[in-house]
């Protein structure tokens, strides 16, 4: 039951040979209807699973991008709650692409631990990152996710030894999060070199699907991490889109979704070569 | 009045957390890092070749220890106990800031850290940082709102003639915790390298013990100085409160000794009937913010509201999480001043004692009267006079409608 959705889109994915594409959207960015109008876009855009932050006032492991588009999310009126109907109006529409709720503990714990878990699962959550709860501090909210059947998704980094993957990996489930820059997201570009034993060390440990994100930007990029790693994230590149249909005065939904297309591409066609590298 | 107490305090616990609050709530990229502080700093502790080091360069470079001092007019004035000065406006850079800054910068020497960040709000914290860097010729950068850097141009003068690089932050508020939110960012990107110094007794484990740790030289000394000059222990030590680590400092040497109480005083702005104050205690609530769970002052989403406080210094939204324990198991007390009350407090004892307060320590004087009459006569009480009052005179003045 638990990572229901999570599971079978990565077995989806490994029958089709390819790595998965996700998407991370700001919550309320830049209004309610028009963050709306770019999930609904998203799985035909090419977004395997979406990761879909919810704004908070200090956003401290972010770079200037989502920094930015947690301010435009608050500006219009969006926290944690109205993140949540937004997952759930989501949900109405689609049921299969996995979201992941992706944000701070503080606005969780403010709403507590067993109704935040409740809430969520009722709005068609399927995980959650907290990206400042380590697994040392964990162990009350997994208590609360685990009776509402969500995943707590844990974070691995270039700082993480042998040691350290144990205590990340323990009692997880759904995919672990590989950041593979150690920074804020948005600034640092990953290399693909040492993105790939990084990514083999964390599934060894966690018997999971490797998710990458933090520094990847262009599709060139997401398909050189694409042959490496089970999914691809890409956040900062997609918010900075809604900014820039903001400042030229465009429509946002589609820009950030032709975005989404092109990293989607790059995923898929880096995918296909892989797999045909393998046959030859 | 305080509970009573078993005699066994040992707070922290091994999670770093003192009952409910403190912890560890960092990125997982900072967690080894953590870990590996963690187990330095028992260490450094641990070892007395650290402690001998910390005491040598308190006495000849900082100044200790720091006069306790008899303020007679203060006392006929208020009409109460005694009331005694713990002078740490005497320190070299003109605040407690520097105990603690002394004891993190040797602490990143031992761990063979080259860099050296930290944040600031009004300055002091930046310029004690920026002071010890230059002694031991790290290169520093201090992060501090880009609104604070406006209001503060003396003290920004002052960091980069120490040779530190001071970094305006425009993110968020742009004010105190949205410096240290930088400092976080900075650090989880240069982690190899760069020791981070955290000012005040707040931040993920072990930053509130440890900063507790450095600052409970003014306790200690309040101590001896007090068996000295009263030939007893004060009723009563009385410090303001931000993020809280001067009176940490002070209070926890005395947690065990029952008949002192212990008064922590928060900045009340406009007053807590308004949204324009930094009254975490009295006006917030638990929450989780930059690394410890604590009281913060946040609205209904759990978003984290900005305070207000004529004193940069106590403009946080948060306290170190100790002072949130001892608050709820009620072994310390806390109360609050205003703005206008800490600018009438800062005038008496500028006035009565030839002694110019800072306008932290100034909060706290506003509720020396009353604690020292409900002491009542014969009795002694400490303020901790936490720094020197030169860096507020500006703006003191602008309040009282006084031109430079």
């Amino acid at each position: 039951m638990t990572t229901a959705r999570i599971d079978a889109r990565f077995n989806a994915l490994k029958a089709e040979g390819r790595a998965g594409f996700v998407a991370y959207v700001m919550g309320g960015d830049p209004d309610g209807d028009q963050a709306l109008d770019i999930l609904k876009g998203l799985p035909a855009a090419g977004a395997d699973i979406i990761e879909l932050g919810f704004p908070f006032s200090d956003p401290m492991a972010e770079g200037p991008p989502i920094q930015k588009a947690a301010l435009r999310g608050l500006k219009a009126g969006f926290g944690l709650g109205a993140t949540l109907e937004l997952a759930r109006a989501f949900r109405q529409g689609d049921a299969d692409t996995p979201v992941i709720l992706m944000g701070y503990l503080n606005p969780i714990e403010n709403l507590g631990y067993d109704a935040f878990a409740q809430r969520a699962a009722a709005c068609g959550v399927d995980g959650v990152i907290v990206v400042d709860c380590p697994p040392e501090e964990a162990a009350p909210l997994v208590e609360a996710l685990d009776k509402a059947s969500l995943s707590l998704i844990r974070l691995a980094t270039p700082t993480s030894d042998d040691a350290r993957l144990k205590v990340v990996a323990q009692g997880t489930s759904g995919f672990v999060y590989y950041v593979s820059v150690a920074g804020v997201t948005g600034v640092k570009e990953a290399e693909a070199a040492a993105v790939a034993p990084a990514v083999e060390r964390v599934r060894r440990a966690s018997g999971l699907p490797v998710a990458v994100g933090f520094g990847v930007k262009t599709p060139e990029r997401a398909a050189e991490i694409a042959r490496v790693a089970d999914a691809v994230v890409v956040g900062s590149a997609l918010v900075d889109e809604v900014a820039a249909a903001l400042e030229a005065n465009e429509a946002v939904a589609p820009r950030v979704l032709a975005k989404v297309k092109a990293l989607g591409d790059a995923v898929r066609s880096a995918a296909s070569s892989a797999s045909v590298a393998e046959t030859v | 009045m305080n509970a009573i107490l078993p005699n066994t305090y040992a707070w922290p616990d091994a999670e770093g957390r003192f009952g409910p609050y403190g912890g560890r709530f960092v990125a997982e990229t900072l967690m080894p890092l953590i870990h590996e502080l963690d187990a330095a700093y028992a260490a450094a502790k641990a070892d007395p070749a650290f402690q001998a080091e910390l005491d040598g360069f308190l006495t000849h470079y900082v100044g200790r220890e720091s006069p306790l001092y008899f303020a007679e007019r203060l006392t006929q004035h208020f009409g109460g106990a005694n009331i005694w000065l713990k002078r740490e406006d005497l320190n070299h850079t003109g605040a407690h800031k520097i105990n603690n800054c002394m004891g993190q910068i040797l602490l990143a020497r031992r761990m063979g850290k080259t860099r050296i960040i930290a944040e600031t709000g009004a300055g002091q914290h930046g310029v004690a940082s920026a002071t010890v860097a230059a002694r031991f010729g790290l290169p520093c950068t201090v992060y501090m709102g880009a609104v604070d850097v406006e209001r503060q141009q003396p003290n920004v003068f002052r960091m980069r003639l120490l040779g530190a690089e001071v970094f305006p932050v425009t993110a968020g508020a742009a004010t105190l915790k949205d410096a240290m939110n930088e400092a976080m960012r900075d650090w989880v990107t240069n982690v190899a390298d760069t020791y981070y110094i955290i000012g005040t007794a707040a931040g993920p484990a072990p930053y509130p013990a440890m900063v507790r740790d450095f600052q409970s030289v003014i306790g200690k000394e309040i101590k001896t100085q007090s068996q000295a000059q009263m030939g007893k222990l004060p009723e009563a030590v009385v410090a303001c409160i931000g993020g809280g680590s001067n009176a940490i400092g002070a209070f926890h040497p005395f947690i065990g000794d029952e008949g002192v109480r212990l008064v922590g005083v928060e900045a009340a702005g406009y007053g807590l009937d308004t949204p324009d104050h930094a009254a975490s205690l009295k006006g917030g609530r638990p929450g989780v913010l930059h690394g410890n769970r604590t009281y913060l002052l946040q609205d209904d989403d759990g978003n984290i509201v900005e305070g207000h406080s004529i004193s940069a210094g106590l403009d946080y939204p948060g306290i170190g999480p100790e002072h949130a324990w001892l608050h709820d198991i009620g072994r310390a007390e806390y109360r609050s001043a205003t703005d206008a009350e800490a600018l009438e407090a800062f005038q008496l004892c500028s006035k009565l004692e030839g002694i110019i307060p800072a306008l932290e320590p100034a909060h706290a004087l506003a509720r020396t009267g009353e604690v020292a009459r409900e002491v009542g006569k014969g009795g002694d009480v400490v303020l901790l006079m936490s720094g020197r009052g030169d860096k507020d005179i500006f703006q003191v003045a602008r309040h009282l409608g006084v031109e430079l």
